[in-house]
């Protein structure tokens, strides 16, 4: 008898991924239909098969809504799939791109590339891959002088964090004009991306994201603590590194055009292995799918909330994901999890 | 056949293993037994090479463990840890990762794999829960499906390290006459124990620890008889002849 997942649940994942990518696509039509000037479905449908929408529509498809449907797809895709592998690799609920300074070291870089190779803008991504490489691993030598618990892997993640976030202010301080619509990218924001920023970090994220994915057998293994993983075979010296690597490359490449962006990486994750499990093919499959749903509807709510205005959409994921934190932290001290 | 010679290990500057030199021969059940902090568990760590020793030289069915990767030790010895891991994935899936040494291109597991897990299930007993989630299995439920991942690893040797800890005694019971089963399959089977009579009933061979030094590695008899035991542990051992072979028994000295 093959080993699969009894036909109920089976069938009960198959639905829950088919609602998922019903909801990817209405969240991507409807990224590109909402804003301050509406685009009804049938401007849409005639914008792509070549009929007749009006210049100024198709300028705000072409210019504003693609990048920007296209920024939130693959920023909260790479962004909730790092914040699943950091996870697994570190076995700790808590960890996630933000919360442990990847996303900060990764800021950091680009502040600094775009001071000092401000004509280099397609190389910001790889910039933002050393910074996000650079504060995991002070994150995990720090745990691992310490004792490594949970929380004070978080911890050294928050001092971390801190140094980086007060990196990027001096950067800004010396350099103003540095970074453009800078208080957005602190925030985290895709209202000004385009294409030209988001390619070389899409190719990023797609190339990080096929290797994780390649590499779940490993990941697998990797949840089953180190001494278990390692008497099976399992290099962990070298895969932990290497998985960690991944996991910057996809937040540093998000973080090199939407800014940022907190709570995508800790929130999609929980989500996910609450309907899924832990199996990392189906985990970081269905985290893929889940951070590109809630960073779209994210962005469309800070469209709409406060209309004609605009919230950057960091800040609706900042009031989603501080109370998710803390619901987290307080589930942690309560001991119910098995963390 | 596992050879050690001259074995030492050290953590921060402490001696934990101290020139330890045996042999454990396949097709026999060995336990090894010693106060807690005895180097036990390290001994077992080191032989696979997850910890890091001082000196000395283990081999494997003639080879040097130290020129093998981990990928050929795993396919040689199954561990079951003593710190085990629930991650929410179907018990099935966490046996299938037994099977993980010898996944090759194109990094599929076969059908040949299932079958193995099949039939590893089905030797511990837990078919009727191959398909619930492990965060929703007893710490003894757990137990079985480390122990059916560690026989789905399909080695020659067999290190398991306090296999009995959440088991009720029936179950501890079964898992001895498993390791006895395996041991007459050809397997070399070393486990951990801290029940000093289960161990005089059961094993092959004794290797008893002190302090990090080989105190004795003998027969159960020839250590029973030799009071190295109770000299080790502070306790007063005795048997008692019964339909099924001696019963043993201890009490404070």
């Amino acid at each position: 008898m093959k080993i699969s997942p009894t036909s109920s649940s089976e069938n009960k994942n198959s639905l829950i991924f088919a609602a998922l990518g019903a909801l990817l696509i209405v969240s991507l039509v409807l990224s590109i239909c909402v804003g301050s000037v509406s685009i009804s479905l049938n401007e849409i449908f005639s914008f792509f098969t070549g009929g007749d929408v009006s210049t100024a529509h198709k300028a705000i498809i072409m210019f504003s809504r693609l990048p920007r449907t296209a920024g939130c797809l693959f920023a909260g895709m790479a962004l909730a799939v790092s914040g699943a592998v950091i996870q697994s690799v570190l076995a700790n609920p808590l960890a996630a791109p933000n919360i442990i300074g990847v996303n900060s070291g990764a800021g950091m870089m680009v502040a600094l590339w775009s001071i000092f190779f401000p004509g280099l803008i397609a190389l910001t991504p790889v910039a933002a891959f050393f910074g996000a490489f650079l504060s995991v691993m002070i994150v995990l030598l720090i745990a691992k002088k310490s004792g490594a618990s949970k929380i004070t892997l978080i911890l050294a993640g928050v001092a971390v964090s801190g140094i980086f976030a007060a990196g990027i202010d001096a950067a800004i301080s010396f350099s103003p004009d540095a970074l453009t619509a800078y208080s957005d990218f602190k925030i985290g924001g895709l209202a000004n991306v385009s294409f030209e920023r988001i390619l070389p970090a899409a190719v990023i994220i797609l190339v990080s994201f096929i290797a994780i994915l390649s590499l779940c057998n490993e990941l697998d293994v990797m949840m089953l603590g180190s001494d278990t993983a390692r008497s099976l075979g399992l290099n962990v010296r070298f895969i932990r590194p290497l998985f960690l690597a991944l996991a910057a490359a996809l937040a540093g490449a998000a973080v090199s055009f939407a800014g940022l962006l907190g709570f995508i990486g800790l929130i999609v994750p929980h989500i996910m292995r609450r309907l899924f499990g832990e199996q990392s093919r189906v985990l970081v499959a269905s985290s893929a799918i889940g951070g590109a749903v809630m960073l779209l509807l994210c962005d469309i709510l800070a469209r709409v909330l406060v209309a004609p205005y605009e919230l950057s959409v960091g800040i609706v994921l900042s009031f989603l994901g501080g109370p998710f934190f803390i619901w987290l932290l307080l589930r942690q001290r309560g001991g119910r999890n098995r963390d | 056949m596992i050879k050690i010679e001259n074995l030492t290990c050290a953590y921060n500057g402490k001696q934990v293993l101290d020139d330890i030199s045996l042999s454990i021969p396949d097709g026999r059940l060995t336990i090894l037994l010693g106060l807690n902090g005895s180097g036990k568990s390290t001994l077992l760590k080191t032989v696979l090479g997850l910890n890091e020793k001082a000196a000395g030289k283990v081999y494997i069915d003639g080879e040097d463990a130290d020129a093998m990767s981990s990928k050929q030790l795993a396919q040689k010895i199954a561990y079951m840890s003593q710190s085990r891991s629930t991650p929410s994935i179907q018990a099935s899936r966490m046996v299938l990762h037994g099977r993980f040494p010898w996944l090759s291109y194109p990094r599929r597991y076969s059908e040949k794999d299932y079958e193995i897990v099949d039939n590893a299930l089905r030797y511990v007993d837990a078919e009727s829960i191959r398909n619930e989630m492990l965060t929703e299995l007893s710490g003894g439920q757990v137990q079985k499906i480390y122990i059916a991942m560690a026989l789905a690893q399909d080695t020659p040797v067999l290190f398991m390290d306090e296999p009995t800890t959440f088991l009720d005694v029936p179950h501890q019971l079964k898992l001895m006459s498993l390791a006895r089963s395996l041991a007459d399959d050809g397997k070399a089977v070393v486990l951990i124990l801290h029940d000093l009579c289960l161990a005089l009933k059961c094993a092959d061979e004794i290797i008893l620890l002190d302090k990090g030094k080989l105190a004795a590695h003998a027969s159960p008899e020839e250590i029973f008889r030799s009071g190295m035991i109770e000299k080790v542990f502070n306790v007063k051992i005795n048997r008692t002849l019964t339909g099924k072979g001696y019963q043993y028994y201890y009490e404070q000295e």
